[in-house]
């Protein structure tokens, strides 16, 4: 038999995204440690469900840190303490018998609660929606090969196409700052040739609706990075403000 | 009752045929365009590309997913890569070789015509998605990179590190995105699709819940395209997302559309074991390892024994005492056999009772001897990531000590019928992707899941709705339509039926029982016996479900276990004609293993060296057909219809991998 914790969860229940959230206290007993984070979740709920009462609800989907949808502050960090994964991917192992563990949502003032550590991350899909893609018909590529690109670039690039959009960065920002996640893929494309002809635009048109949507502003503290599962360098926000400049700057002389 | 059902593949030859098909097909007007709406229910890779792509036609379309953004389907798992026939690598690739590939690996249950035109559409899915700015692996040069994939003798899958699929999808999404901002496309995310609407028989409409407030609402079309994936969650565990679900393409089945070929489901061989009751998926690790790991179990289940008890370790096992099953039954292809044989022959080794891991479910994929051929730097640098991965969940070292693997359930290749355009047997209906049952046969290759989802997407269903819709007159359906009504009405009854029961269990609970039943009876070997017993057990299953299962809250607002509730009692129905297929079909082709019909050492094929004993035996003679079956109520027989297969190009063969 493997070893099993007896944890004390203190979870962030709220109803809806108009009603008050509170903090609720449930004992999370006899949890196998090979479990991951999200099944403690899934026994405790199992529990709650028997005894009548409401389980707490939470977003997943593909639970191998990919899909992006989990989310929870675990004891004040987002996706737990772990470096370089998702709330998925965070083992029981990873904890003592006799814990408290905090469970809050990923709170931000774009991220409305939609049910307890449920959020609304819409704002991402909007940020994207403005510009953040390569406007190509589809049927009307070249060949693949017609355009080389270096290997070194086309890694770069990758880098920051890893992201997985799941909010992490904002929610770990005292700013709640989206600049990690928008300027992720501002690189992603700026870094392709394919990308270049709509740089500029595409960079002012990003950055805008991300203001608009109520995120911060950065103010360079590298917390973004340290909570991104996907590890996702702050150098990208550096690299976003120098587009954003020159774009303004020439959009104001035209 | 029962009826041929006809494919419509065009006439000429195989290699003409999509060519003819285009210039035949009807065109619409670019000013009429706009006046059509099309419904497209899934956002991953076959729902988004075709999404973009009719927008971008001019069509209005209403794309609908139950995630809380596009961009989180399920695609975005596949980690290997995407098979292409562009011939890069000048290595002897071509339309036609990827086509035989794909045929002969789908062991002849698929559609000929439909398999060459995946194959022929395969480069330009390449280019465009180059032009979208997916980042696939480069060599020095600047040129793409391309790999050998799952024992293909040809490299020609582009992959783009071990994400291969996000980053797909993501070019996929974003194309959406782009088409949203243009007003082309109106994204319903977080709305699932809970009925299908039929107006003089053609798909006109569905009905749907907003999963954060729990409204029910009707959206009418001009025809429906479903891409909402395969059902491989039936089994409770598998390697699917926990929301994929078979909801939208049953209540499908449930209006008419048939369902083809669902026994055939594809278990793969490298998956983390299951270590506890509590777990809740299974975790493949990438087919590539077994390029350089080695497959094995302990000779003896004493020492299997021990090993279980933690009394001893799998590095102090002597060579001698090391089985190394597949290179001892498969010479030629050694670890690499394929998916399906790779992964009974685990099972066998664990149903004698020298399994390890705590459950005695699993055996061990060793990089000991490539650690010391290569050096540990190069193993890093070939599957660090996935080392890291296993290491996360497993809470062991595969750098000091074997990883365990077991084989899960992965891939479902069958699916609702559709003929050559894509489309069901209820006019207007499409399904694309891996919801639909067409090109993989009983077995699908590795690398030719995202191929096949992004060829629906992006370049078939956009040209062949339109013949589809030139038949009709556009907008003629409102959601005023009684039809639509009624179906508001049952699912508001069916919603408040479950909320009433009232009962002990959790939906889970139910779930994991079917799993169980499916896994063990219609799994990686299904029999007579056992599938007859499942057939028993599972309406035994779904009664109690129907009375004594939990809900808790109301259908206000969100309610994840009503969500669950709503797929689980759909599974609970399907499981049941999944077990109906695999007891008519009496052969075993790809993923679909019959105990009864398997080689042995009396077959001349044997004799011949051809195939070994204890190999699947397919039957051409009574069986090269497709099963579309039709609902017919629950608990109720489904009625069996068939479309031939013929084979005008290739003469169907024993797939031999001694």
């Amino acid at each position: 038999m493997s070893k099993q914790l007896n944890l004390t969860l203190k979870v962030w229940r709220q109803d809806s995204k108009e009603s008050a959230g509170r903090i609720e206290t449930y004992p999370a007993n006899n949890i196998p440690e090979e479990a991951s984070f999200l099944e403690m979740l899934d026994i405790v709920n199992e529990g709650l469900i028997v005894q009548g009462k409401e389980p707490i609800h939470f977003d997943h989907d593909c639970r191998e840190g990919i899909c992006g949808s989990c989310s929870l502050t675990i004891n004040g960090i987002p996706h737990g303490k772990e470096r370089g994964v998702t709330t998925c991917q965070l083992h029981m192992r990873k904890f003592s018998n006799g814990d408290t563990i905090w469970i809050e949502p990923f709170r931000a003032k774009a991220f409305p609660i939609v049910r307890d550590l449920i959020v609304d991350r819409s704002a991402f899909d909007r940020i994207i929606a403005s510009g953040g893609y390569i406007d190509v018909r589809t049927g009307s590529a070249v060949d693949a090969n017609s355009l080389p690109i270096p290997k070194a670039d086309a890694d770069s690039a990758f880098d920051a196409a890893a992201c997985i959009g799941c909010g992490a960065c904002v929610a770990s920002c005292k700013n709640a700052s989206a600049m990690l996640f928008v300027s992720a893929k501002v690189s992603h494309l700026g870094h392709l040739p394919q990308g270049q002809p709509e740089r500029e635009k595409r960079v002012l048109a990003m950055v805008r609706q991300m203001d608009a949507e109520g995120f911060g502003n950065c103010t360079n503290q590298y917390e973004c990075e340290a909570a991104c599962p996907k590890e996702i360098s702050a150098d990208h926000i550096a690299r976003m403000n120098r587009d954003f400049a020159k774009a303004a700057v020439k959009e104001a002389l035209v | 009752m029962s009826f041929i059902l006809d494919s419509k593949v065009p006439s000429g030859p195989l290699d003409q045929k999509w060519s003819k098909h285009k210039m035949d097909s009807k065109l619409i007007n670019p000013a009429n365009k706009r006046k059509y709406t099309i419904i497209v229910v899934g956002s991953g890779l076959a729902g988004g590309a075709a999404a973009a792509t009719l927008a971008e036609l001019g069509y209005q379309v209403k794309c609908f997913c139950y995630q809380d953004s596009p961009r989180r389907a399920h695609s975005i798992a596949a980690q290997g890569g995407i098979n292409a026939a562009k011939n890069y690598r000048n290595d002897g690739d071509s339309t036609f070789r990827l086509f035989y590939d794909t045929l002969k690996g789908g062991d002849f249950r698929s559609r000929e015509a439909n398999v060459y035109r995946l194959a022929e559409v395969s480069t330009s899915i390449i280019d465009q998605c180059v032009a979208q700015g997916v980042p696939f692996a480069r060599e020095y040069g600047g040129l793409l990179d391309n790999r050998s994939f799952g024992g293909a003798q040809v490299s020609r899958t582009f992959y783009a590190r071990g994400q291969t699929g996000q980053q797909l999808l993501i070019g996929c999404y974003q194309a959406l995105e782009k088409e949203i901002h243009k007003g082309g496309v109106k994204m319903f995310p977080r709305t699932e699709m809970l009925d299908l609407v039929l107006v003089d028989g053609q798909a006109k409409g569905i009905v749907v819940r907003d999963l954060n407030t729990g409204k029910i609402s009707s959206h009418a079309a001009d025809a429906v395209l479903l891409a909402t994936g395969g059902y491989g969650n039936v089994f409770f565990l598998s390697t699917n997302a926990m929301g994929c679900n078979v909801t939208a393409a049953w209540r499908a089945a449930k209006k008419g559309a048939l369902f083809a070929n669902p026994c055939y489901t594809q278990i793969h061989p490298t998956c983390i074991p299951v270590s506890g009751e509590y777990q809740s998926k299974l975790t493949l690790m990438s087919e590539s390892l077994r390029n350089d790991g080695r497959v094995w179990a302990p000779r003896t289940r004493e020492l299997a024994e021990k090993v279980r008890k933690g009394q001893l370790s799998p590095n102090d096992i002597a060579e001698d005492d090391r089985d190394y099953f597949l290179e001892r039954k498969y010479p030629s292809f050694g670890n690499l056999a394929p998916r399906d044989i790779s992964s009974r022959a685990a099972k066998e080794v664990c149903d004698e009772g020298r399994g390890i891991a705590a459950t005695g479910l699993g055996v061990y994929l060793d990089f000991r001897d490539a650690t010391k051929r290569l050096g540990e730097e190069t193993i890093r640098a070939r599957y660090g990531n996935l080392f890291q991965m296993y290491e996360k969940i497993a809470g062991e070292d595969p750098y000091t000590r074997p990883m365990m693997i077991y084989p899960a359930v992965h891939y479902t290749m069958g699916g609702l019928w559709v003929d050559y355009n894509l489309m069901s047997n209820i006019p207007g209906l499409h399904v694309l992707g891996e919801a639909n049952f067409s090109d993989h046969g009983a077995n699908r290759l590795g690398a030719s899941a995202l191929m096949q989802g992004l060829a629906d997407g992006y370049f078939v269903a956009p040209t062949t709705v339109a013949n589809y819709l030139a038949t009709q007159k556009p907008g003629t359906v409102t959601t005023d339509h009684p039809e639509f009504k009624k179906a508001e009405a049952e699912i508001n009854a069916r919603t408040a039926q479950m909320l009433a029961i009232g009962g002990k269990r959790t939906v889970d609970s139910f779930h994991r029982d079917l799993g169980k039943i499916i896994w063990d009876k219609c799994g990686m070997e299904r029999s007579a016996e056992g599938l007859n017993q499942a057939l028993k057990e599972i309406p035994a299953i779904r009664e109690e479900f129907w009375s004594n299962v939990r809900i808790p809250g109301s259908g206000a607002g969100a309610n994840m276990e009503l969500e669950k509730a709503g797929r689980v009692a759909d599974f609970l129905e399907f499981g049941e004609l999944m077990c109906h297929d695999a007891l008519n079909r009496e052969e075993s082709c790809g993923g679909h293993f019959r105990a009864e019909h398997q080689y042995t050492e009396s077959d001349p094929e044997v004799q011949a060296g051809k195939t070994q004993p204890g190999e699947a035996k397919r039957h051409d003679d009574t069986f090269a057909y497709v099963a579309a079956w039709q609902f017919t109520g629950a608990g109720n027989a489904p009625i069996l219809h068939k479309e031939p297969l013929t084979f005008e190009t290739l003469k169907p063969s024993v797939r031999s991998y001694a």
